[in-house]
């Protein structure tokens, strides 16, 4: 049983899973940046009270699941999304999606994904994968951010989706209910939607520890982690922060390139609205993540150490937090023509 | 970033693919480009593994001096907290922290011991002797 679908490569695996499940439907046109910015994919926290894998819970993106629901809530495409407890009849659910000819999305957990290598396999619940087929007990499963696809038997398969720890997947599954057509208004209304949500979760959300603030917050809070940490947990602190930001599945830059491709796409929907200048801010902005990048590199391998170099780690922090800032307010204030 | 300069070193994962990056070209427009890795982030990784060698050693060294079960051992080599073995296994928290004292985790019938086994994708001996294969 093979499910006429075809697989694409994306940077992020939500937001190319979404992609893929509406490329049909959409003939094509949600693209990645698409799904991830009307989805309002962008985002920065940082929960200092939690721990995963003894580092800092730092995200640049928005929580699981959001891209997929929030991009087919805008294109008005009804979806559907279970959870289970029995693992026999989260299977047994998986075949008749397939049978009834449908690719399904699967969030899994990476720990025992096994086409992953091995340094890359953490307790992280939140992938997402598609299964589009099945061959005896074998899965086919297209993940968005291998190059190919690859092949899982039943009990591998079973064993990520009912991955446990934070945000356990539960067998979660999820697929557009029906293959409808999405029309060019439908896209800009999203896209205008995409935006406007997205703007508040970086501009808007009380506290210091989300959003623009909580960029600048953890800048302030570096500076002060050589002192309180010492220097080998500081460094541990930065490389955890450098993997959220750059590792497989960003796109690069903390997930700012991705937006500022989704923005001068959305430039084609909705031109003379200046988005494609604003998409220039945070090409600056995933730049400036970067160059941060490899200062926190130097001082992770140890080759800086002192005080000041972790003032100047705070400092680009505090920098980005004033650029995205402005593009954020930029991007608030549009009148849409 | 530009995407001639979309760097190319060599990961571990980049031998297994390539991932994508989102870059602009010479006329500032966006495309993807594909990267094999980044050293920047290589070491980022490597120093997160170091750590994790160190928490095994040290946990070894705690079960050999007895001062715990060999589970804090797995759990470390297996990168899982107690709310993870917790749920991989189906017992409650206080029962894993039971477990990581020796003279408990030595009483435990082979049916819990199995339970563990499975969860660490090992088998009960080598779960015993601290003994890792693979993978």
């Amino acid at each position: 049983m093979k499910i006429d679908f075809e697989h694409r490569q994306a940077a992020h695996c939500e937001s190319g899973v979404t992609s893929n499940l509406l490329w049909s439907a959409s003939g094509g046109k949600i693209t990645e940046p698409l799904a991830f910015g009307i989805g309002a994919g962008l985002f920065y926290v940082y929960v200092p009270f939690i721990k995963i894998n003894n580092g800092p819970a730092i995200a640049f993106r928005t929580f699981p699941g959001h891209i997929f629901k929030r991009t087919c809530k805008s294109l008005e495409i009804a979806v559907v999304s279970k959870k289970f407890s029995s693992k026999e009849k989260a299977q047994i659910y998986l075949d008749e999606c397939l049978v009834n000819g449908h690719a399904v999305g699967c969030q899994v957990g990476v720990y025992y994904l096994p086409y992953f290598p091995k340094e890359y396999r953490f307790h992280f619940n939140a992938h997402n994968l598609i299964v589009y087929g099945n061959d005896g007990d074998n899965y086919l499963v297209s993940d968005p951010i291998m190059e190919g696809t690859n092949v899982m038997d039943s009990y591998q398969l079973e064993r990520v989706r009912f991955a446990k720890g934070a945000l356990s997947p539960k067998g979660h599954i999820y697929y557009p209910k029906e293959n409808k057509t999405i029309t060019d208004d439908q896209i800009r209304q999203a896209i205008k939607g995409g935006i406007k949500k997205n703007v508040y979760n970086m501009l808007n959300i009380p506290g210091s520890f989300a959003g623009v603030s909580g960029i600048k917050n953890t800048g302030l809070k570096i500076k002060k982690w050589r002192d309180k940490l010492g220097l080998e947990k500081a460094g541990l602190y930065l490389a955890q922060m450098v993997r959220m930001q750059e590792e497989i599945g960003t796109g690069g830059g903390g997930f700012r390139y991705i937006y500022g491709a989704f923005l001068q796409q959305a430039n084609i929907y909705l031109p003379e609205n200046g988005l494609c200048d604003i998409s220039r801010i945070f090409t600056k902005s995933g730049d400036m993540w970067r160059t941060a990048a490899v200062h926190a590199a130097g001082i992770y391998k140890g080759r800086l150490s002192t005080q000041e170099e972790f003032n100047a780690m705070g400092d680009y922090l505090l920098e980005i937090a004033a650029i995205e800032k402005t593009a954020f307010e930029t991007l608030k204030q549009i009148k849409w023509r | 970033m530009k995407k001639d300069e979309v760097p190319q070193d060599l990961s571990s994962l980049g031998k297994i693919t390539k991932e994508v990056c989102y870059a602009t070209d010479n006329d500032g427009k966006y495309v993807t480009k594909l990267s094999s890795g980044w050293e920047v982030k290589i070491t980022a990784l490597d120093t997160a593994w170091s750590d994790i060698e160190k928490r095994i050693a040290a946990a070894r060294q705690q079960v050999l001096e007895g001062k715990a079960s060999p589970l804090l051992f797995f759990m470390e080599y297996r990168l899982m907290d107690v709310a993870i073995l917790a749920g991989y296994t189906g017992f409650w928290k206080w029962q894993v922290k039971r477990h990581l004292k020796p003279e408990v985790f030595n009483t435990l019938s082979d049916n819990k011991l199995q339970k563990y086994a499975e969860a660490f994708n090992t088998k009960v001996d080598d779960l015993k002797t601290m003994t890792v294969h693979e993978d």
